[in-house]
């Protein structure tokens, strides 16, 4: 099931999808729900919180990194630091938006695959 | 007791390999990673050995992890991100284990070291852009611009979007690091109060109930951490691959 690529993959995946779909609804209403709790309880707010103080500092790092390394190479000293430090915190503001689903890329795809953030334990149950 | 709490992340040397002026050699770093490698490869040779259509207890136990990583995936890239299965599957179970492992008394936790941590990272960066250029060619620069903003703002963009791409590996490594770092240094920290107060006297032992509460309470909350660090790990892979496979801003 993981390396599904045979000459024509597409129709049979869809129809083992399509089965499995059916298989999985029946099953789940013969079997009371059980993972439920699992999901939810891992969501804790602390995890949530580290999770956007690392990916904003890491976008202000990274800025900083690469000015500091382009005032090496080019010899502008000051001034590379100054702006890649600038737009290193508005990559690092964008990450935090993104972590935070605020963000929420609304051109990626059409195909269902940009609901991820935020409803995962939904999207969890459901398997 | 060793009091100090950094003294749990010293590596020292098992077996001395130097070649030429490069050290390889076996650490207790590495120790652990083998036995992590051996338990969860084990683990999962014997959850798959049964095949039982009722499955026995530890088939159960890797049918559940399959799910999980398997609806993680399946949510994050489409049935087609599946491929990257045994990517994320052997990811997950590699931290989880190192997570767990580094519970047990006196051993050696392997992600508390942001170089392991940061190879890993590495990993899946180095997965994404591989197969995003693989799969997309140029197309995969298509990353960095997003679509709908206006022209004369495209340039800026595109370089934060840049910046924030390299941050990722950064964030990914030092956020589990970072975790587990902290984890066992305060517990070991409220576990230290526990000795040095209760060697003052009576009222000492005493007062040593409430750091022994801390750390029973700091136990169960770094095992949840443990398990949340390996998900979020996880589950960030996926949403990159996801990039890697759909690089349409």
């Amino acid at each position: 099931m993981t390396t599904g690529e045979r000459p024509d993959p597409p129709r049979t995946d869809d129809d083992l999808d399509r089965r499995r779909a059916a298989l999985d609804a029946a099953i789940s209403q013969r079997r009371p729900v059980k993972l439920d709790a699992e999901p939810k309880s891992q969501r804790t707010s602390i995890a949530f919180a580290l999770r956007l103080s690392t990916d904003f500092v890491a976008g202000v790092l990274v800025g900083a990194a690469l000015g500091w390394g382009i005032d090496k190479l080019a010899g502008t000293s000051p001034w590379g630091l100054i702006v890649f430090l600038l737009l290193g915190f508005a990559a690092g503001v964008l990450n935090v938006m993104r972590s935070a689903g605020l963000v929420a890329e609304p051109f990626r795809e059409k195909d269902g695959s940009l609901r991820r953030r935020d409803d995962r334990s939904a999207g969890q149950n459901g398997d | 007791m060793a009091d100090d709490p950094i003294k749990q992340f010293e590596i020292y040397d098992i077996v001395p390999i130097g070649i030429g002026d490069l050290d390889l050699s076996f650490t207790n770093s590495s120790l652990f990673m083998v036995a992590t490698l051996a338990t969860s490869t084990g683990f999962l040779y014997l959850a798959t050995s049964g095949r039982a259509l009722i499955p026995t207890r530890i088939q159960s136990i890797g049918e559940v992890a399959y799910e999980f990583v398997a609806g993680m995936l399946r949510d994050a890239t489409g049935s087609d991100g599946m491929r990257f299965f045994p990517l994320v599957f052997s990811l997950f179970m590699f931290i989880l284990v190192a997570n767990l492992f580094g519970m047990v008394p006196y051993f050696f936790t392997v992600t508390s070291h942001i170089i392991v941590t940061f190879a890993l990272a590495m990993l899946v960066m180095g997965t994404v852009v591989i197969y995003g250029f693989m799969k997309h060619g140029l197309g995969f620069l298509k990353l960095f611009v997003p679509h709908g903003v206006p022209g004369a703002l495209v340039p800026l963009v595109t370089l934060i979007e840049v910046i924030s791409f390299l941050s990722r590996p950064i964030s990914l490594s030092v956020r589990l690091f970072a975790n587990m770092l902290a984890g066992h240094i305060t517990l070991k920290v409220f576990a230290g109060f526990i000795v040095s107060m209760s060697a003052v006297g009576t009222v000492g032992i005493i007062g040593s109930i409430l750091p022994l509460f801390m750390t029973i309470a700091m136990t169960a909350l770094e095992f949840l951490v443990s398990f949340l660090q390996a998900y979020v790990f996880a589950v960030l892979t996926c949403m990159y691959l996801n990039d890697a496979l759909h690089p349409s801003h």
